[in-house]
């Protein structure tokens, strides 16, 4: 039964009555206005199967937008910071846009299908930003977020369960590269692409065919350990990977009401993506001024004493100044360590400050103060090798 | 190829060359590309029909900044004047008609219309004056930046609000009432005749967007009054010849300054080397080559056709792209085989500016078809026969008529092909119920719509200001942030039109201040 107009606050994905039926923990959370699994049954179990066999996430509310026309590729350049010549047809890349004073509005990951057909996906909606971007582009920039429903499998096992559905050949797929399968007489978009820093793809199917493929995909992976995962596991595994999340370590600059609070590439330590020599780009000028007169924040990992999360944590220096804080953090079961990902005020992200998380605890009705000593590191805190193999491990 | 200028500037309106000359004078090697085949833009004029001449745009000269007319010394290079005190008559479609020898300064036929508005007009045009003053005082700086740590900026904010502060407690507050209420609130308070509030309501909405019950009407009132002709506050003057005259005398200038002048030379697009602007690219195809780049012409074109987004932020082409310019207001010149005769009007006063605008309900309800892509079918006009003071614009014994007429939108439903006969019958329909005879005497005539003014000047929208005159889009605001002072984010490339602080109207103050915004941000490379 349809609910009545007051009551539908949320929407469901393509593959709601299948996630619905597999969340005995019922913990749902909203995700950009649709209900989305938070945990299915345990968050570490489901953690665990990303890293150990093979997890399925509903992705059908990423944000999609798909931009065609003779000057796609141009529009583009002028959008992104980074050079979509260098991106061919067939692959996929991580991207991210700037507004006018060179400040992050968000990062995605873009499609190259052909030399003018491109799709981007994101988390936040841009739609007004794009629209004013393509003025004086022959370009059409168009939201497909609800034609198009998205799962991930990720996991060391997932391309032995891509291999058990039939996808012949997939093992060869390179990581950022996407192909085209038919799966019972649907189009089935394939991609190695995801957010947990492990072996993983990310699947693309007409809604209508949504359910088929969630009960294909567990069939083929019963023997492969596959387990449905929530947006909980998610954000482990992609803080073990070193990713960043939209709001968490940047808000977008589009929607942030302070001005102040933005971020640039450059202090999301993210300036590989900045390309200067394409010509220009939307925050080109700014950014270059940034370049030349120094940017305030460096985005780092912190490998930190203990095993106590830093969550929310300040971070100081030697008898107490504060130089930071921390966005994400967790004791990371794969790594072994007590990790964080922080934005520190430069140049404190060097070596040689003696810097400390200033952890608080809660103990049965009693604060503790943990000023735990840190150390700035790579935050690709996971990084295994199987990610990158080509061909891919697929028993 | 041509090369080895400091500076090209993008078409020769009065604006452009004004600039040139500051820059010819500060030894600046300058060259004027215009698209046209004389000098002088919206600010020229034409031979309409053999032997008539009439200014194609702007016809009265009531704002040209004394600053410019003085450094330039427009006088020694040929400007002179056929009247500088016109006077204004509302027409009356009884006959009472109802004259001003200046601004808001009524003479006694005002005591036809109202017992009380003589004093009452008094004490609204000493205030008016002040206020106007006030904005007079920013027309000849470049408005400062909001929000940044400069200290010229800093000090030009504090210039601002220390000329407002000037104003007194009282003024203050009631500058602040009006500054963004309608005029015909304003006038309804204060004055009771209505052909007197019919005239001042139609001088407030004169080439903008607005109805006298339009919000920012008041404002805009202010802003005309904030003009001056030959040193005298809200006079009006015509130059003898049309305001042809008045650019003739700048462009001579300008030459007298070294500047290279060129005419039929239309720009196809700036150039761009290395994120800096580099010259021009003529539409013949010919390259000139310049270190800075100045465009007179209005922003939209200038950015979005001229430069294009490719080299624009977002943001800022969002700015642009969102000015409001479309342009309302259509030109009628006729050329005419005698005097006309205004019934009741007194001949001493047909080289005067004739208004018809008899009530404040008339000039609303002529905009109200605007709201929807209609003219007007019975509009408001400002007429002048500039023969009757001129005699070098029509043959012995024949006059030439040009009317300001509004409302004429930019984007008339079914276009304008369709109904330019129609409007210009409906206009001389309408000059005519004072004017009986007048159509008889037309042996020629010409219509420009906001469109044909689109087309023959160049100007996005057909907007004679380049844009609204209103607090929107005034001061650090015009044409937009980010462009509020000559430069723009593209280095090299500089604006100096209308659609640029002082704004619209034949001012000059645009060219002089981006002249010399350009030489210090050069200076600093």
């Amino acid at each position: 039964m349809m609910p009545e107009p007051y009551e539908a606050q949320v929407l469901r994905t393509p593959f709601h009555s299948r996630t619905a039926a597999l969340c005995r923990a019922n913990d749902w959370t909203n995700w950009a206005g649709y209900t989305t699994v938070n945990v299915f049954t345990k968050v570490e179990k489901e953690y665990f199967a990303i890293r150990n066999a093979a997890a399925v996430f509903d992705l059908s509310p990423m944000v999609k937008y798909a931009i065609t026309g003779p000057d796609a590729a141009r529009y583009l350049n002028k959008l992104l910071t980074r050079d979509i010549n260098k991106l061919r047809p067939g692959r996929v890349g991580y991207a991210i846009w700037c507004n006018d004073d060179g400040m992050v509005i968000d990062d995605g990951t873009v499609f190259r299908m052909t030399d003018n057909e491109f799709r981007l996906y994101s988390q936040e909606r841009h739609l007004p930003w794009l629209l004013d971007t393509a003025i004086g582009y022959q370009v059409s920039v168009a939201d497909i977020s609800e034609t198009v429903a998205g799962l991930a499998l990720q996991g060391p096992t997932s391309c032995a369960v891509l291999k058990s559905l039939g996808l012949d050949g997939v093992e060869n797929l390179e990581p950022y590269a996407m192909n085209e399968f038919d799966l019972d007489g649907h189009a089935l978009g394939v991609s190695r692409t995801g957010f947990t820093g492990d072996l993983g793809y990310e699947l693309w199917i007409d809604p209508s065919a949504a359910e088929h493929l969630w009960d294909r995909l567990m069939e083929a992976g019963r023997l492969h350990g596959i387990q449905p995962m929530g947006s909980a596991a998610l954000d482990m595994a992609r803080i073990e990977a070193g990713f960043i999340a939209a709001n968490v370590e940047f808000f977008a600059g589009d929607l942030a009401t302070r001005p102040d609070r933005l971020r640039s590439p450059f202090e999301l330590s993210l300036g590989w993506l900045v390309d200067f020599g394409k010509g220009h780009f939307v925050g080109r000028r700014a950014l270059l001024r940034e370049r030349k007169a120094g940017s305030r924040y460096a985005l780092v990992g912190l490998d930190i004493d203990g095993n106590k999360p830093a969550v929310d944590s300040f971070i100081y220096r030697g008898k107490g100044t504060k130089v930071g804080i921390v966005t994400s953090a967790m004791w990371s079961p794969s790594a072994k360590r007590n990790i964080a990902i922080a934005s520190l005020r430069i140049p404190y992200d060097q070596p040689g400050h003696a810097l400390w998380a200033d952890i608080y605890l809660r103990r049965e009705l009693k604060w503790d103060r943990i000023p735990a000593p840190c150390r700035v590191t790579d935050k690709r805190f996971f990084n295994p090798p199987r990610r990158w193999a080509t061909p891919a491990a697929d028993r | 190829m041509t090369g080895g200028y400091d500076v090209v500037i993008v078409g020769g309106g009065h604006n452009g060359l004004v600039c040139a000359a500051y820059l010819g004078r500060a030894g600046r090697r300058v060259l004027v590309v215009e698209a046209a085949p004389r000098v002088g833009g919206c600010a020229a004029s034409a031979e309409f029909a053999p032997g008539f001449t009439v200014s194609a745009g702007a016809h009265i000269l009531h704002m040209l900044h004394p600053k410019v007319a003085r450094d330039l010394d427009l006088a020694g290079h040929g400007l002179r004047y056929a009247v500088t005190d016109m006077p204004t008559v509302a027409l009356d479609p009884a006959g009472n008609h109802l004259v001003f020898k200046g601004a808001l300064t009524a003479d006694a036929s005002l005591a036809a219309h109202s017992t009380s508005d003589a004093d009452n007009l008094a004490a609204l045009r000493r205030r008016l004056m002040r206020f106007a003053e006030v904005i007079r005082g920013f027309q000849g700086t470049v408005p400062p930046r909001l929000g940044t740590a400069d200290w010229s900026d800093r000090l030009g904010l504090g210039k601002i609000a220390w000329r407002f502060r000037r104003l007194g407690r009282d003024d203050m507050r009631e500058f602040l009432r009006i500054a963004m209420i309608n005029i015909a609130d304003v006038l309804d308070d204060e004055l009771e005749s209505d052909l007197l509030k019919g005239a001042i309501g139609l001088d407030a909405i004169l080439g903008t967007e607005l109805g006298p019950r339009s919000p920012n009407s008041a404002f805009s009132l202010l802003y005309r009054l904030a003009g001056q002709a030959n040193g005298t506050p809200g006079a009006l003057a015509l130059p003898e010849g049309g305001m042809g005259a008045v650019t003739g005398a700048m462009a001579a200038a300008a030459e007298a300054a070294g500047v290279e002048l060129r005419t039929d030379a239309a720009v196809g697009r700036i150039l761009v080397e290395n994120d800096r602007a580099a010259g021009v690219e003529l539409r013949s195809g010919e390259i000139v080559r310049a270190a800075a780049v100045v465009s007179n012409a209005d922003p939209k074109t200038t950015f979005l056709t001229l430069l294009g987004a490719e080299h624009l932020d977002t943001g800022f082409v969002r700015r642009i792209a969102n000015i409001r310019a479309r342009g309302t207001v259509a030109k009628l010149h006729l050329a005419l085989d005698g005097r006309p005769d205004f019934t009741g009007l007194d001949a001493a006063y047909l080289g005067g500016r004739l208004l018809i605008a008899p009530s404040l309900d008339y000039v609303e309800r002529a905009f109200n078809p605007c709201k929807y892509g209609e003219y007007s079918p019975a509009p408001a006009i400002e007429i002048t026969i500039p023969s009757i003071t001129d005699r070098t614009l029509a043959p012995e014994g024949k006059h030439v008529l040009s009317a300001v007429v509004q409302y004429a939108p930019y984007e008339l439903k079914g276009g304008w092909d369709a109904a330019r006969d129609a409007f210009a019958d409906k206009i001389v329909e309408t000059i005519s119920e004072y004017a009986p005879g007048l159509a008889q005497r037309i042996v020629a005539r010409e219509l420009l719509t906001p469109v044909d003014i689109e087309s023959r000047f160049g100007v996005f929208g057909g907007h004679w200001h380049h844009g609204e005159l209103a607090p929107d889009q005034l001061l650090m605001m015009r044409p937009v942030p980010g462009a509020g002072q000559y430069d723009t984010p593209l280095p090299g490339l500089y604006l100096c039109g209308a659609g640029t602080h002082p704004g619209g109207g034949v001012i000059g103050a645009a060219g002089m201040n981006a002249a010399g915004r350009l030489i210090r941000c050069e200076n600093k490379r």
